[in-house]
């Protein structure tokens, strides 16, 4: 493969050149109700080759291999034409090097059978409460072996393992139907597939018991976020302006979102980094050969950085943080994500609970959007917060907010982060992006709850 | 052709039966950033999906390396035994109906006109709003996708698809308007105006901002609005698989009546050069034109071949499929029927309302019983009558089964969103409307 990659970019008349070609093994396996209604393998092989040329991108991805060459010119053709003058890339040494996949316990040494036994068992436990109508659970690894090489002599070759699973669980009462679920991830270690009894149970029995629960009032709440809505929540309300990409070209954001701008009180701190050790997010280069790093986003409340790739920090005259990735061989890499969590402050749950007469206490999620200034995010459990304690469930409620304000009615940070690994993040097309995210339990003042 | 005859060779060896579903494909896009463009990419996509009953069991490979048919066997079979019972018998040859789906000019479509139409388009919107921030979008394909199985069915189909998406953002402040529209088509679009009106005529009617209400208020959901929050969970209570699960909420309810008796919905994958249509679904059942919902009334759930099979019904030929997937119900091209009151006249009735264009994070809620719940990405504010500005920090949230129970009016002047959804406007008497205010 190296060769092949090597002579294909010798010589070639274009400024940069990269090419990068992957292989791809996922096993799959989804069940509807009691029985596995899917169990599949794919295999995928793929390339691309990105050429910039007179300030212009060029973009070619293939799945014949032996095509390169030609592909290569096709790139290059494609990025003379697009021209325009103005795509620098910010320098990056050539690295050489073969990255290891970190692996825990290697699923591909599981049988499908035992994989099977274990979804089995938790079928089991979803069917078998009382008043569940049908479990959907999915469970999938995937294996991806990447090769990374540019005209500047960069070589690099990376293999990681993802796996991920999805519990849910639901209840049907006449028209009204109810749902409950968990995701969960790790990078390359299938050991937390087999733990997940208690989940299973306490999914089953919630969405019973969503059937007979209260909406909230819609309106501004008092909220307080557990570390895995939290996660969602930073992830969503500021990660996604923070990505270089959104900011470069436009003018008008960057006089917003200026360096030493005020986003929240003193105890707010903000980290992206994909070079924290075996998280979903984490790797040791970028898809352009940028080595990992990890960024403080915000830092006492002020915006200290942002997320780069070589052609955004080329243009904003900043470092490159090793964030452009491509979700695969079909997509030029983009600004993206990695590991973004809250930093950990000094209160616990109790001191967040206390002085709340009257809120909501959302736990887990269920999705998240962005549209920059505005989110949403909505919580796979809620319950009503009175005097400070934690009382009834209520139906699954959808938060949403201002990027300007909601961080500034931040007013309390837990002591207990926790890294939320289930899921995946989209943009531009590419979806789902591995990523984890993460936070303390966090305390929002008048967040807009949507609710009847 | 050979490559899939070999592949279904091969797997005649350890399988009962076998299909092949195979793909290839050439697309070319144009994509703008910063009112410029900014990259020119090409894919090239090739691969096969074997399906296999073996013992009576299903098993699934796929792969994009034609190279080795024997090893994408080998893994089908590898997985067959803990596959689901086979419910399903391959169609065997079938006649299609005749349903275009290829315009040739698409194939040698030159890449510099493409760029021209996208750069024009930004142009002149920024000729009238200088002060938006484009991106834009200008792609065509052209592909085709077999299907052959040992039982003698074979579906062939060749089809084109070209589009154009513009997407503005206007930043004012720390305030910040996202407007846009596309067209997809069979065929090169060289015509933009209709996109050129509809993203000037939302920074119109958006530029300045309004109070935004709360209460249960009337709401016009434009056609993308139809398409960004109601669609979504309508539809998946006439899936086949929801349904089959035990669901959906409109189960024991076929011949009922769900919805207004103004709401009339098809799918129909039969309409010639619409990017959603095919002679066949993707698992070569014979595409038909079916009544979901008759005048408010459930008509029929949508169903593949397996889920068909477990239901004890026949494929309403709503397969449809990934490379990588197995099959499962969808909808095709959806067509929602028009009513009697323009939208003009909508706007004109309403004292006090929204109109609602854009959502964000539509199908975070509770989908399965109907229920939606999202942010007001983009909507207007009517005041006796008149759109008087946008709406912000604006959650709109309801049942489409309620919703869709006490309609004011359908709008005459229904249009594409993308390539498989045809609709007009729908304006609801009620919808439950919370703001920060």
């Amino acid at each position: 493969m190296r060769n092949d990659i090597e002579m294909a970019l010798k010589g070639k008349n274009a400024r940069y050149i990269e090419i990068r070609a992957e292989h791809a093994e996922g096993t799959n396996l989804a069940y509807r109700g009691k029985s596995l209604e899917d169990v599949s393998k794919a295999s995928v092989l793929g390339g691309c080759v990105r050429a910039l040329d007179k300030g212009g991108w060029g973009f070619a991805s293939f799945n014949n291999l032996s095509e390169i060459n030609e592909k290569v010119e096709i790139a290059i053709s494609h990025a003379k034409h697009v021209g325009g003058a103005r795509v620098e890339l910010a320098k990056v040494p050539p690295y050489d090097q073969i990255v290891a996949p970190h692996v825990g316990e290697d699923p591909r040494q599981i049988s499908i059978a035992d994989k099977k036994q274990i979804l089995d068992n938790y079928a089991e436990i979803i069917l078998s409460t009382p008043g569940v109508q049908t479990a959907n659970i999915g469970y999938s690894d995937n294996y991806r072996k990447t090769y990374f090489a540019n005209s500047e002599g960069a070589f690099i070759q990376q293999e990681r393992l993802d796996v991920n699973m999805r519990l849910s669980a639901m209840a049907r009462a006449n028209s009204d139907v109810q749902q409950a679920g968990i995701s969960l991830g790790s990078l390359g270690d299938f050991s937390f597939v087999r733990s997940l009894e208690s989940e299973a149970k306490n999914i089953a029995q919630r969405a019973v018991d969503l059937l007979s629960a209260p909406q909230v009032k819609g309106g501004p709440h008092t909220v307080i976020l557990d570390p895995v809505l939290a996660g969602v929540f930073i992830h969503e309300a500021f990660g996604h302006l923070s990505e270089a990409d959104h900011v470069y070209e436009e003018k008008r954001l960057q006089e917003i979102m200026y360096m030493g701008r005020r986003f929240g009180d003193k105890h707010l701190n903000v980290v992206d980094g994909a070079a924290l050790p075996a998280l979903r997010g984490s790797y040791a280069y970028d898809d352009e050969g940028t080595p990992s790093t990890k960024t403080h986003l915000i830092r006492e409340g002020l915006l200290v950085g942002r997320l780069h790739s070589r052609e955004t920090a080329a243009a904003m005259g900043e470092r490159p943080t090793g964030n452009a990735r491509a979700i695969n061989y079909r997509f030029p890499p983009i600004v993206r994500m990695t590991n973004t969590y809250i930093e950990p402050g000094a209160a616990t749950l109790e001191d967040l609970l206390s002085g709340v007469k009257e809120g909501v206490y959302a736990r887990n999620w269920y999705g998240g959007m962005t549209s920059m200034e505005m989110f949403t995010f909505s919580a796979g459990e809620a319950y009503m917060i009175r005097d400070g304690k934690v009382e009834e469930l209520l139906r699954p409620i959808l938060l949403t907010g201002n990027l300007f304000e909601t961080l500034n009615n931040l007013d309390a940070i837990g002591n207990d982060l926790e890294m939320n690994q289930g899921g995946g993040c989209g943009k531009g097309g590419q979806s789902p992006l591995p990523v984890s995210n993460g936070s303390p339990h966090i305390r929002i003042q008048n967040c807009l709850v949507g609710g009847a | 052709m050979k490559i899939i005859e070999h592949i279904i060779e091969l797997a005649l060896k350890s399988a009962e039966q076998a299909e092949v579903f195979h793909v290839s494909n050439n697309g070319t896009i144009a994509t703008y950033e910063a009112n410029r463009l900014k990259l020119m990419e090409t894919q090239a996509t090739e691969g096969a999906a074997l399906r296999i009953i073996k013992n009576g069991r299903i098993g699934f490979a796929a792969t994009t390396d034609l190279s080795n048919p024997q090893s994408l066997v080998d893994t089908a079979v590898e997985v067959a035994p803990f596959g689901p019972y086979a419910k399903l018998a391959f169609p065997t040859k079938t006649t299609y109906p005749n349903v275009t789906t290829l315009d040739k000019s698409v194939e040698n479509y030159q890449a510099e006109k493409m760029v021209e139409t996208g750069q024009t388009l930004i142009d002149q919107l920024r000729s009238i709003h200088a002060d938006v921030n484009c991106e834009g979008r200008v792609g065509k394909s052209f592909g085709t996708q077999t299907i052959m199985n040992s039982r003698g069915g074979i579906a062939q189909h060749t089809a084109s698809s070209f589009g154009v998406y513009l997407h503005g953002t206007l930043i004012q402040g720390e305030d910040m308007l996202f407007v846009g529209d596309g067209e997809t088509s069979c065929s090169p679009i060289e015509d933009t105006d209709v996109i050129l009106k509809s993203v000037t005529g939302q920074i119109e009617n958006a530029r300045k901002i309004a109070n935004s209400p709360s209460g249960s208020l009337p709401v016009i959901f434009t056609p993308h609005g139809v398409s960004s929050i109601l669609l979504g969970p309508l539809l998946t209570g006439f899936n086949g698989r929801t349904v089959l699960q035990g669901s959906s909420p409109l189960i024991g309810k076929l011949g009922q009546q769900i919805l207004d008796s103004q709401i009339t919905i098809w799918d129909d994958p039969t309409l010639s050069l619409v990017p959603g249509s095919s002679p066949s679904d993707d698992e070569g059942v014979a595409s038909k034109r079916k009544i979901v919902i008759d005048q408010g009334i459930a008509a029929t759930f949508l169903y593949d071949l397996q889920t068909a099979g477990q239901a004890g019904t026949a494929s309403t030929g709503n397969g449809s499929r990934s490379l990588t997937s197995l099959p499962a119900p969808s909808s095709t091209v959806l067509i929602i029927n028009e009513g009697a009151e323009s939208y003009a006249d909508m706007v004109r009735d309403i004292p006090d309302g929204i109109i609602v264009e854009q959502v964000l994070g539509a199908g975070q809620g509770n989908i399965l019983a109907g229920e939606f719940n999202a942010n007001v990405l983009l909507g207007y504010r009517i005041n006796n009558g008149e759109i008087i500005g946008r709406v912000k920090d604006c959650v709109i949230s309801g049942n489409v089964y309620n919703v869709l129970n006490s309609i004011e009016a359908i709008g005459t002047e229904s249009r594409w969103i993308g390539g498989s959804l045809k609709t007009p406007a729908i304006y609801c008497r009620s919808v439950s409307v919370t703001s920060k205010e």
